[in-house]
């Protein structure tokens, strides 16, 4: 029997959230080691199994997998998330980056200096407000559908949930304009998998604070 | 008949320029329509044209798409440039990543401030130095076949030759202790589609100034 895939990164969020939405969301159990040391950090190194030097890892299928959407497509793949054929799977493409975007500027803002984080906070619910949930409620008004994408749940559907509840923690009535993207959000939310890893208990990781930001610094020394 | 791909951007490399190596390198000719005025760029965005209100957009088969790795990675499914089956596409994936993360830094490098670019600089070698052409080379030293992935042409290596490029026209001493990665530059840039493209009245466009970015800024933010 297969072993469970297996995660290294720090004990937050960053660039491993979207990848434990998407496996949780598959309904697939996994199991993390999270970085804490400088010493764990440079034996990963040592041992060669960081391509780049970098984390996210993961462990799954006998391979080493580093580089966050070479996973993330990997597994939208292996769990029949990516669409029903090539047309599908480019449009997947497009609604994913853009959201991967929109999260990771979340990420990089928790490690600006304080003065500036609140700008930098504002200016992304702004950049949600007027160029990404303006896109994604046209994509459900125009099709009428319960899915982004060919009436099926995909990697899209599960990648916007988490950026909605990712913004929504810095603005909470950011989603006030876009009704067709409430009434996504309580629909995704209810899916079994999601309903699970949505409450306490989950490997679902809290926003950046102090501590995982220090943490951060402190392993990868920057 | 199917039209050509139009290919919508400005008149420079920045986001644009993977994808007009990948059409050229699977011998498929494109058009370019050039956002030269910020009316170009206004008349896309209130055409509707532009998912996320910006370019990269290229249409091709029917649709706009944008992203640039949602583009990359439907040009090389579709001229087949992704490997042969899903295991292979995810090395395509992890080595083309680390290859967009080193490409990002050069495209910063264009609009970093004066006072911090000696540090960009320096940080651009060691990366380019320390971290990414060396695994490159050990790639290739550990088949020692003509190409990255299945002893086949992908995107992978199409790309890669356009970052060694870039890495050369920015410090060529860089290149000079991975003779692998010089083997396959030569190789790919000989490739006759490849050929084509490098030469003078080819569509590759020329290296990026500060100037040519401030321009194009204009363009997006009147």
């Amino acid at each position: 029997m297969a072993s469970k895939p297996k995660l290294y990164y720090f004990c937050g969020r960053g660039r491993m959230e979207s990848i434990r939405w998407l496996l949780a969301a598959a309904g697939v159990e996994f199991e993390e080691e999270f970085l804490e040391t400088r010493e764990q950090y440079e034996k990963l190194q040592e041992d060669g199994r960081l391509l780049f030097g970098q984390v996210p890892l993961v462990e799954i299928d006998g391979m080493t997998l580093t580089q966050t959407r070479a996973i993330l497509s990997y597994l939208a793949a292996k769990y029949n998330l990516y669409g029903k054929d090539l047309k599908e799977r480019v449009r997947i493409d497009m609604y994913v980056d853009g959201t991967l975007d929109l999260m990771l500027t979340i990420a990089l803002a928790a490690f600006s200096a304080p003065e500036d984080r609140e700008k930098a906070q504002a200016s992304i619910v702004q950049k949600a407000k007027t160029r990404y949930f303006p896109a994604f409620e046209k994509i459900l008004k125009d099709h009428g559908e319960d899915y982004l994408i060919g009436n099926k749940f995909s990697w899209a559907d599960i990648q916007l949930l988490e950026a909605i509840l990712m913004v929504e923690e810095l603005d909470a009535p950011v989603l006030s304009d876009f009704p067709l993207l409430k009434a996504f959000k309580t629909r995704i939310s209810n899916i079994p998998t999601i309903k699970k890893f949505l409450q306490p208990g989950s490997p679902r990781k809290p926003p950046p604070d102090r501590h995982y930001v220090e943490t951060v610094r402190r392993v990868l020394q920057f | 008949m199917a039209g050509k791909p139009v290919l919508h951007y400005f008149n420079g490399r920045g986001r644009m320029e993977s994808i007009r190596w990948l059409f050229a390198a699977a011998g498929v000719e494109f058009e370019e329509k050039f956002v030269e005025t910020p009316e170009d760029f206004e008349k896309l965005k209130n055409d509707g044209l532009l998912l996320f209100q910006q370019v990269p957009m290229v249409e091709m088969d029917g649709m706009k798409l944008v992203q640039s790795r949602a583009i990359l990675n439907y040009i090389a499914t579709k001229y087949n440039l992704y490997g042969k089956d899903v295991k292979e596409r995810l090395l395509i994936d992890m080595y083309t990543e680390g290859m967009a993360d080193l490409y990002e830094m050069f495209i910063q490098l264009t609009v970093t401030p004066p006072d911090q670019i000696d540090a960009k600089i320096a940080l651009i070698k060691d990366r380019t130095k320390n971290r990414y052409l060396p695994a490159f080379e050990k790639v290739l030293k550990s088949h020692g076949q003509d190409y990255l992935v299945g002893n086949k042409l992908s995107k992978a290596d199409i790309l890669l030759t356009e970052l060694l490029y870039t890495v050369e026209e920015f410090d060529a001493s860089l290149l000079a202790s991975f003779p692998l990665l010089q083997a396959l530059k030569t190789r790919i840039s000989n490739l006759p589609n490849v050929k084509k493209f490098l030469q003078p009245g080819g569509q590759r466009k020329p290296p990026t100034t500060a100037k040519m970015m401030e321009e194009a800024r204009k363009l997006v933010k009147p």
